[in-house]
């Protein structure tokens, strides 16, 4: 899980003969943000968009708060145990809940999803087991779940690679006559991909039934979004023809609303949307990182002021809609989920190495037989057999 | 300690393939109690400070790194009492009574400690080419004012101790041992082997082709002790800390050679037999896969002698004033890992057959290499093997291991002449030594111990008499 193509870290001590502001403060503080479609406010105040009606039932709006808590909960057990030795890397997903719930819940049964490798809150939406996705990161399961079955595809550690396969998927459904749509993740910094870019020309072209959903967590790694694009992300939506919308990215509402809007676009022949989701990502790239070396505290403490869970009991508590039993029986679940996450993990068996034979091809060739009998050779070398 | 469950926590890998850690400061002491991912301590890695949190909940019996040091990936660093932990309370010290505020200006809470008041700077950053009068990282000054924070268990922006030891510190200097030419050419299973009998494969000449290196090169190149040592004498003085293993060994030794009063006897015994079973047995059908080492037929042989002597497994308790014969035999087996010398024990070995014990011996000398050994199987042992033959050696006098009241060294097997139904003949022959504690096991004793085991080895069918 080591190579991450493109995101490289620069040098931030040249960075800072040019830098201006300071990275992420330079953005536009929400409020502040004409396009920014919002339905509820960092303080859980509940609004209105013209483009972008939603219905809610109180039961749905206690479930994203119950799937965000439980999710968060999750992340910080993997992350703790990364920090014990038993995951080989993890990729927070802290403060991007909403961004990641509010769109897998907007895909409906026949949709696909293609992933990054950080989107664990739609895996939770589209029924993955978290087991599963520890499996990956505890590096004993090449896949972790079978993307058909879940319509959620494998984790892509490659930069924007899923986004071509999401257009490829899409131009599929579009030749089978299916009424379905594609949901591609990306992050900020795949924006300057050339898979990224090609995969749009593509989507742009054939109408495609997909939309690109970026999670703007504002850095690629440690490059600021500053240096990445001089325009916001969703204006390039513009260049290869189809709509952008920039959404807050802490509003599960609003990201609901939205992306459901650009789905039910795309299966009715419509094209492609491109969602900027503006976010934030509160912690570490991944646990190999240290945010401390590129982004000052201050800067996190302001987003800690738009976390996307917090606005959301603020709204429950307010209206009436949640009491305290309801957040207690959250809190014990999630406890239950992390003890149910540390027990699965730890306990995982290690794969024979031989296994990572298995699944190259859905019957075995004879080259491979092959390479697998050489491999079994030398493997036994080590307990002193040939030279 | 009634029901103590001993869980050892070693310092993880925390950013994808590091191999070494800089413990920068404990955030518990021993005896308190702490909780399932409870931030430990905080390290420092080529690429991160991160906090390690706790993977156990109980009672912090021992910290085994010292804050400051610098840790390989792997080593043990803190040992956590899962078993009654929570229940006792911990003894509150001087400075970290409940309520208190300690000297670093964090509050001692009931459970570890709350939140600390630091605040966060900008952390400088370690490169080999700073300079002095090197433009600050951004722009912006760093705000003194930013706090710490903890989001989600986590910690971020927090570096001011991590600073402030490094600036006390003086820089350390990097200790480069000089590259001798292009890496030696041989293929990972013989880099392994070559890794576990201590051959620098630097000095091995590679016979095969395009002069790689083959395990019989490896064989050939074995050198006897003490090589090692003359080779590095002739470049710097090094210094190595006394820490971990090896200074658990140093204290253990130190412990059981000043208390029990050690006799060691030896015996040269012919085991052509020995090995002629050996063989045989290797190609059995039932024992296919089975390693059959002369140390299995040695560690059967202390197994059915100590049978016939039961006082020869047995503990002095200076406390009780009690000889403490034990009901069953925990064979230690002496091994040497990369990190220093451990002995772990097989729980109940009399009761294993020989392809079990076959089997415990391969997974424990396999454990121990890897620095795996669960803290349970360094505890409890009663009898111990140290096989010095693997380093081609015939015998010596061994120490005890502490508590325990008899120790076998196993010698090279070579062969020898030796005079065999009346005429000198090649044959299979190796040394015994067995120390002993004296204050259990008197002279007639250990010899008929000795004995037994020597016969053994000589004619394996003597088992049939045990």
């Amino acid at each position: 899980m080591t190579a991450v193509r493109n995101e490289t870290e620069i040098d931030i001590g040249e960075a800072g003969e040019f830098a201006g502001p300071l990275p992420g403060a330079g953005a536009p503080h929400l409020p502040q943000q004409p396009d920014l479609v919002q339905l509820l406010t960092p303080e859980g105040e509940r609004v209105e968009h013209p483009g972008y009606p939603l219905e809610v039932s109180d039961e749905e709006l206690r479930g994203f708060y119950r799937d965000m808590a439980l999710v968060r909960r999750w992340d910080a057990e993997a992350t703790a145990l990364q920090r014990q030795g038993e995951l080989g890397i993890w990729a927070s997903l802290l403060g991007q809940e909403a961004a990641q719930l509010g769109a897998g819940r907007a895909l409906e049964d026949g949709d696909m999803a293609f992933p990054t490798y950080r989107e664990h809150g739609v895996a939770w939406a589209r029924g993955v087991d978290p087991l599963h996705v520890m499996s990956l990161f505890r590096g004993v399961d090449n896949g972790g779940w079978n993307p058909v079955e879940r319509s959620f595809g494998p984790y892509t550690i490659v930069i924007g690679a899923q986004c071509l396969h999401a257009t490829g998927y899409a131009m599929g459904i579009q030749r089978d006559g299916a009424e379905s749509a594609v949901l591609a993740f990306l992050g900020d910094g795949a924006t300057s991909q050339g898979e990224v870019n090609e995969a749009m020309v593509f989507a742009a072209s054939f109408a495609a039934p997909v939309v690109f959903f970026c999670q703007n967590n504002q850095y690629a790694i440690s490059v600021p979004l500053e240096r990445q694009s001089k325009v916001p992300l969703y204006h390039r939506a513009a260049g290869f023809g189809f709509p952008g919308v920039r959404v807050d990215g802490n509003d599960v509402l609003a990201v609901l609303a939205v992306t459901r809007a650009a789905l039910r676009a795309a299966r009715e022949g419509q094209g492609p949307t491109f969602i900027e989701a503006f976010t934030y990502r509160m912690g570490a790239h991944t646990t190999s990182d240290d945010p401390t070396r590129y982004r000052l505290a201050d800067e996190v403490e302001e987003w800690k002021l738009r976390d996307p869970i917090a606005r959301l009991k603020a709204y429950l508590s307010r209206s009436g809609l949640a009491d305290a039993a309801f957040f207690e029986g959250v809190d014990a679940a999630a406890d239950e989920l992390a003890v149910r996450i540390r027990s699965g993990t730890v306990e995982m068996p290690d794969p024979p190495p031989t296994a990572m034979f298995d699944a190259v091809y859905a019957e075995q060739t004879p080259h491979l037989a092959a390479q697998r009998a050489q491999f079994e050779a030398y493997q036994a070398g080590f307990d002193g057999g040939a030279e | 300690m009634a029901n103590a469950t001993l869980r050892r926590f070693a310092m993880p890998d925390v950013g994808e393939g590091l191999t070494e850690a800089e413990l920068l400061q404990w955030l518990v002491a021993v005896g308190d109690t702490v909780t399932v991912n409870q931030p430990l301590c905080e390290v420092e890695t080529a690429k991160a400070a991160v906090e390690l949190p706790s993977p156990y909940a109980g009672r912090v019996v021992e910290l085994l790194v010292e804050a400051g040091a610098t840790v390989d990936v792997g080593t043990p660093i803190i040992t956590v009492d899962t078993g009654d932990g929570g229940v006792e309370a911990p003894e509150p010290t001087g400075t970290g009574l409940i309520g208190e505020t300690t000297a670093n200006g964090r509050t001692a809470v009931l459970v570890g400690y709350g939140p600390r008041n630091t605040e966060a700077r900008r952390r400088p950053r370690r490169t080999a080419d700073d300079l002095p009068d090197r433009a600050p990282l951004l722009a912006t000054a760093p705000d003194a004012r930013s706090k710490p924070m903890r989001h989600g268990g986590l910690e971020v922006g927090r570096q001011a101790e991590a600073a402030a030891l490094r600036e006390d510190a003086a820089p350390s200097l990097a200790v480069a041992p000089g590259r001798r030419g292009p890496r030696p050419l041989a293929k990972p299973p013989v880099r392994k082997y070559a890794k576990d009998l201590g051959v620098d494969l630097a000095t091995v000449r590679g016979t095969g082709s395009n002069g790689v290196i083959t395990r019989a090169d490896v064989d050939a190149a074995r050198t006897p002790l003490g090589a090692e040592t003359a080779m590095s004498a002739q470049g710097e003085e090094q210094r190595i800390p006394i820490k971990g293993v090896r200074r658990h060994m140093a204290a253990a030794m130190v412990a059981s050679a000043f208390t029990a009063p050690h006799v060691t006897e030896f015996l040269t015994v012919d085991v052509t037999r020995m090995e002629k079973l050996r063989r045989r047995l290797a190609e059995r059908p039932e024992l296919a896969g089975v390693k059959i080492s002369p140390l299995l037929f040695v560690a059967k042989a202390v197994l059915l002698a100590a049978g016939r002597h039961p006082m020869i497994n047995s503990s002095w308790d200076e406390a009780a004033q009690e000889i403490v014969v034990h009901g069953q035999v925990n064979l230690g087996i002496a091994a040497a890992t990369p990190r220093g010398l451990v002995v772990p024990n097989i729980a109940d070995a009399g009761r294993l057959s020989l392809a079990e014990l076959a089997g415990a011996l391969a997974d424990l000398t396999e454990t121990a290499r890897a620095g795996r050994t669960a803290p349970a199987d360094l505890t409890g042992g009663t009898i111990t093997i140290t096989n010095v033959g693997v380093f081609g050696v015939d015998t010596g006098t061994p120490i005890l291991n502490p508590g325990e009241a008899a120790i076998l060294a196993f010698g090279a097997i070579r062969e020898r002449p030796w005079v065999h139904k009346g005429k000198v003949r090649p044959r299979q022959v190796t040394s015994l030594a067995l120390s002993f504690d004296h204050r259990i096991v008197d002279g007639e004793l250990g010899s008929r111990f000795l004995a037994d085991v020597g016969a053994l080895l000589a004619d394996p069918g003597a088992a049939l008499a045990f």
